[in-house]
């Protein structure tokens, strides 16, 4: 399903990732102080989350590498449960109960 | 006197952050497990997680390596994941500005979305703390969830690869993803820019280098922050 990650990639990931996330989380706390921020930023910034997690998510959910990138129905079911269980309750163990509950019941079921 | 009192919101802090305790635990073990599977040591997965502290970017990245996606990609996208941590500093700077900078360097290492969220509440409902009690009560709601977390990663990296292939292990990351998308779609706004962001990131698939992820991501920021302006005006002209 795929190749070893290579040790010097993994590294410079690790390097990288720890200096800019810690970058990101200082640069207004740190630096900006009590500054004020223009206001079409931190609307953007309001979306990243919602914005960039489902487009992570997304290609796993369709195309996923265990079944060689056929869509699968368990996982798809699973997928749209989650979600939907989450949006209804706003509780996020609620929401991984059901997605892996469906999951598992399907992938029991279809065999 | 102020010591007693900053120590008491300590509390209150590692009180709050109680619930959390059933979100870090889980997530801690699954990064642990999915490092292992993907071949990292266990000083390689501790070293990630304690250095970068951030769930979500950290299986992004794992993700993104596994596909053999080119290192400067890995590091753009996992980053992206983790913008909204630079949002999260943003919102805490009025009310932690003003403290010593170590203090603000180690709260900047510690801003994740469990001690923001409980923070920003805490700070917004008892506007009358001092710098030093709200300081306590930041670092009372990561006290129990930062060693759990470095807890959980090492226990799901010890036993990682003993876990057999009926788990459905694969699938555990878009579960746990999906599960926090969720509650956040608390606007119309919200709901616009995830929508869009899937639309994108179906279309924009095949593209080389994950660029899709990328491409998607900025559409659905956008999108999100455009639908907010016009309700905001149609709110305004009614």
């Amino acid at each position: 399903m795929s190749d070893p990650i290579d040790p010097t990639t993994l590294w410079i990931v690790i390097i990288g990732m720890a200096v800019g996330s810690f970058a990101l989380r200082f640069v207004f706390i740190g630096l900006v102080g009590s500054r004020a921020m223009p206001g079409w930023l931190l609307r953007h910034l309001r979306y990243t989350a919602v914005a960039i997690l489902p487009a992570l998510v997304t290609p796993l959910v369709i195309w996923p590498a265990v079944t060689q990138g056929q869509p699968d129905t368990a996982r798809l079911a699973a997928a749209a449960a989650t979600l939907a269980v989450g949006f209804l309750t706003r509780n996020v163990i609620a929401a991984i109960f059901a997605g892996a509950g469906t999951l598992y019941a399907l992938l029991y079921l279809l065999g | 006197m102020t010591s007693t009192t900053a120590k008491s919101f300590f509390w209150k802090g590692i009180r709050d952050s109680a619930p959390f305790v059933l979100v870090a635990g889980p997530f801690g073990l699954l990064f642990g497990v999915l490092a292992v599977e993907a071949g990292l040591g266990v000083v390689e997965t501790m070293t990630f997680t304690m250095t970068v502290f951030a769930g979500a970017a950290q299986f992004t990245a794992l993700q993104l390596m596994q596909e053999q996606t080119p290192t400067v990609m890995v590091l753009v996208s996992a980053l992206a994941v983790n913008l909204r941590v630079a949002m999260y500093s943003a919102s805490l700077t009025p009310y932690l500005g003003a403290a010593p900078l170590w203090q603000r360097a180690l709260a900047a290492y510690f801003t994740v979305d469990q001690s923001y969220a409980l923070s920003i509440v805490q700070y917004e409902t008892h506007r009358d703390m001092t710098m030093r009690e709200r300081m306590a009560y930041f670092f009372g709601t990561i006290g129990l969830i930062a060693p759990l977390w470095y807890g959980a990663t090492l226990a799901g990296a010890v036993m990682g690869s003993q876990i057999p292939e009926s788990w459905a292990l694969d699938f555990a990351l878009p579960i746990a993803f999906l599960a926090m998308i969720g509650p956040m779609l608390r606007t119309p706004a919200h709901i616009v820019a995830a929508l869009v962001s899937i639309s994108v990131a179906i279309s924009a698939a095949g593209l080389a280098y994950n660029l899709g992820l990328l491409i998607a991501g900025l559409a659905g920021m956008m999108a999100g922050a455009q639908t907010e302006v016009m309700l905001d005006r149609r709110k305004q002209s009614v």
